[in-house]
């Protein structure tokens, strides 16, 4: 069986690659660039096709499926009624396939379910990846303002963070938040940095 | 007590409604709390309502019908109980095509630059190079617009030319990569194109068909009937978007609104233009006025005429090669819910139109139709080629267009 994965964050890509791999006989092709989507898929020849649901050029691939006299096999969404189930969890977690006519239900739905948990992984650890980011982005804002209050007010470091944490309390606030009003204003005020 | 609705869209000037509805207070005073559901594709928009991520969709009109017919994906009976606008698309086309065909520092004459186009496209497919145009979706205004204007010029699309399927965001570097030709799409994405030097508007498609159904408010037909109290008190929010949007007074406000990196992320200048029906036709220009470019809410333009969903249910039938059927014509015209539209705004200040259904395209002047509550003149509705669509006699006019 053919697969080709279309999706333009080559990170996620293979880890889906990776994924199906697992499964037997499974031929898998990764396309992550826009420009020449069609003609590309054209070659491949794939009995199915999985696509990330942000993908801007499902509208125009859904076209060639629809229109190509191209393709020797027509390719639909994924569509049987008995499998609306494993469409639902397969749009839930952001992909959309695309299948030959014909493919046995038996191998789409293992299929897709190896996609879907892949998808599902890839979006937790996007989440987290985000979550420590934001963290380190917070930690070098209480930094910065630290700093402005200790040469604009000649203050300790602990004593910059007490203000900040002070400030923070009386405002309802989280520090990170109070910490950025100050660098903004520090920028503002034309304190540069 | 808020009710949460889930409204999906595409960044688009004509996702203004809802938008606006809650940006500006009008869902909270019906008792609603909208979130919105921004995504790059149809396929997507329509995905998600499908399956319950959205409860309903700023959707290219004749999707919707595409959607319950069971073009392209199994059938999934949708509803349209409210229209989101008329028209507000182009026709950009590459410099140098534009300098062949186009009226220089004005929108054309859409039968002149047909006339030439058609000698060109002739001279292209002579060449093996014929010409390609972009539209944004195969089951769109756009799609049907360009095509009813090409045919009308003696330019028979899929023949004569080719027409592909490109994504707004991507049309501007369709058009400078020559991958196409000229392409139709809505604001801002033309202006964008202009802004870039790659492309020039050629027409809009107010001049094809002055009062053409474009984009709809789409929701699953169970949806609307489980949420049905829900659903009016959106149409009343949207109706009082619509006010709001076409108010000259509130142009830039609503155009920094719709600019923002959560709605269209996008440049409020050109997003202004569009609301403001001006146009900047070739960089370097000056900008034109063409009043009615977007038509948001005016002479009842948000009512669902069930004739609109049977000129759209000619169109496919015209350009998918299906033969037309009674029964499916009578589907596609249950999509359009006048009766839902009524329900929701009868004893506001809304006009409301005593039929149903027009005749489309019959109006060389201004004219007063009869009403169900306000006043409403419409002024002047026609197909740049003078032909009329009347739904009593749908089979003539497919007979017609063969």
């Amino acid at each position: 069986m053919r697969i080709a994965v279309v999706d333009e964050s080559a990170a996620r890509a293979s880890v889906i690659r990776e994924g199906l791999a697992t499964l037997p006989d499974c031929e898998i092709f990764v396309v992550t660039e826009r420009r020449g989507l069609v003609a590309r898929i054209g070659e491949i020849a794939p009995d199915i096709v999985l696509m990330d649901l942000g993908n801007p050029s499902r509208d125009m691939l859904e076209d060639y499926f629809a229109v190509s006299r191209a393709l020797a096999r027509p390719i639909a969404m994924f569509v049987d009624e008995s499998d609306d189930e494993a469409i639902a969890a397969s749009i839930d977690a952001g992909v959309s396939a695309y299948v030959v006519d014909g493919l046995a239900a038996h191998r789409i739905r293992s299929l897709l379910d190896v996609t879907v948990r892949r998808f599902n992984a890839f979006a937790r650890l996007q989440a987290e990846l985000d979550e420590a980011r934001g963290a380190l982005a917070e930690r070098d804002a209480v930094d910065k303002a630290k700093r402005i209050l200790m040469d604009s007010r000649q203050l300790t470091e602990p004593q910059a963070y007490a203000e900040l944490r002070r400030t923070a309390m009386n405002q309802g606030k989280r520090i990170a938040d109070i910490a950025a009003a100050v660098v903004t204003a520090h920028q503002l005020l034309g304190g540069g940095g | 007590m808020t009710t949460q609705l889930t409204i999906g869209f595409l960044p688009l000037v004509d996702a203004c409604l809802p938008i606006l509805a809650r940006e500006h207070g009008f869902a909270e005073d019906e008792g609603l709390s909208l979130r919105l559901l921004r995504d790059v594709s149809w396929a997507t928009v329509l995905d998600r309502l499908l399956y319950g991520h959205s409860d309903a969709a700023h959707m290219i009109a004749p999707l919707a019908i595409a959607t319950t017919l069971g073009r392209g994906r199994p059938a999934q009976p949708l509803s349209v109980p409210f229209v989101l606008g008329l028209n507000g698309n182009a026709i950009t086309m590459r410099p140098d095509l534009a300098a062949l065909v186009g009226d220089a520092g004005r929108l054309g004459d859409p039968a002149r630059v047909g006339a030439k186009l058609a000698a060109v496209a002739q001279t292209r497919l002579a060449a093996g190079t014929p010409l390609r145009f972009g539209v944004v979706h195969r089951y769109s205004s756009h799609s049907y617009m360009l095509r009813y204007w090409l045919a009308a010029c003696g330019i028979q699309p899929e023949r004569d030319i080719e027409i592909v399927t490109i994504a707004p965001p991507f049309c501007a570097d369709a058009l400078e990569a020559g991958e196409v030709d000229a392409i139709c799409v809505g604001e801002p994405w033309n202006s964008v194109a202009v802004e870039r030097g790659v492309g020039e508007i050629v027409l809009v498609t107010a001049q094809i068909w002055r009062r053409g159904v474009e984009k709809v408010l789409a929701l699953r037909e169970p949806v609307l009937d489980e949420r049905r109290p829900e659903v009016e008190a959106l149409i009343r929010a949207l109706a009082r978007a619509g006010a709001h949007f076409v108010d000259s007074a509130n142009w830039q406000a609503n155009a920094d609104i719709l600019a923002r990196p959560e709605y269209l992320d996008g440049d409020s200048t050109l997003i202004h233009r569009a609301i403001a029906d001006r146009l900047l036709l070739a960089r370097g220009g000056a900008t034109v006025d063409y009043p009615d470019f977007m038509f948001q809410y005016r002479e009842a333009a948000n009512f669902p005429w069930v004739s609109q969903a049977e000129w759209l249910y000619t169109q496919m039938v015209r350009w998918d090669g299906v033969p037309h059927s009674p029964q499916e014509a009578a589907r596609a015209a249950h999509v359009f819910r006048p009766d839902v539209y009524r329900s929701a705004l009868i004893g506001t200040g809304e006009p409301l139109p005593g039929a149903s259904s027009k005749v489309e395209g019959s109006l060389a002047q201004r004219t007063a139709v009869s009403t169900q509550q306000g006043a409403i003149t419409l002024e002047r509705n026609q197909f740049f080629d003078g032909k009329s669509f009347d739904p009593a006699r749908l089979e003539e006019y497919l007979a017609s267009q063969r």
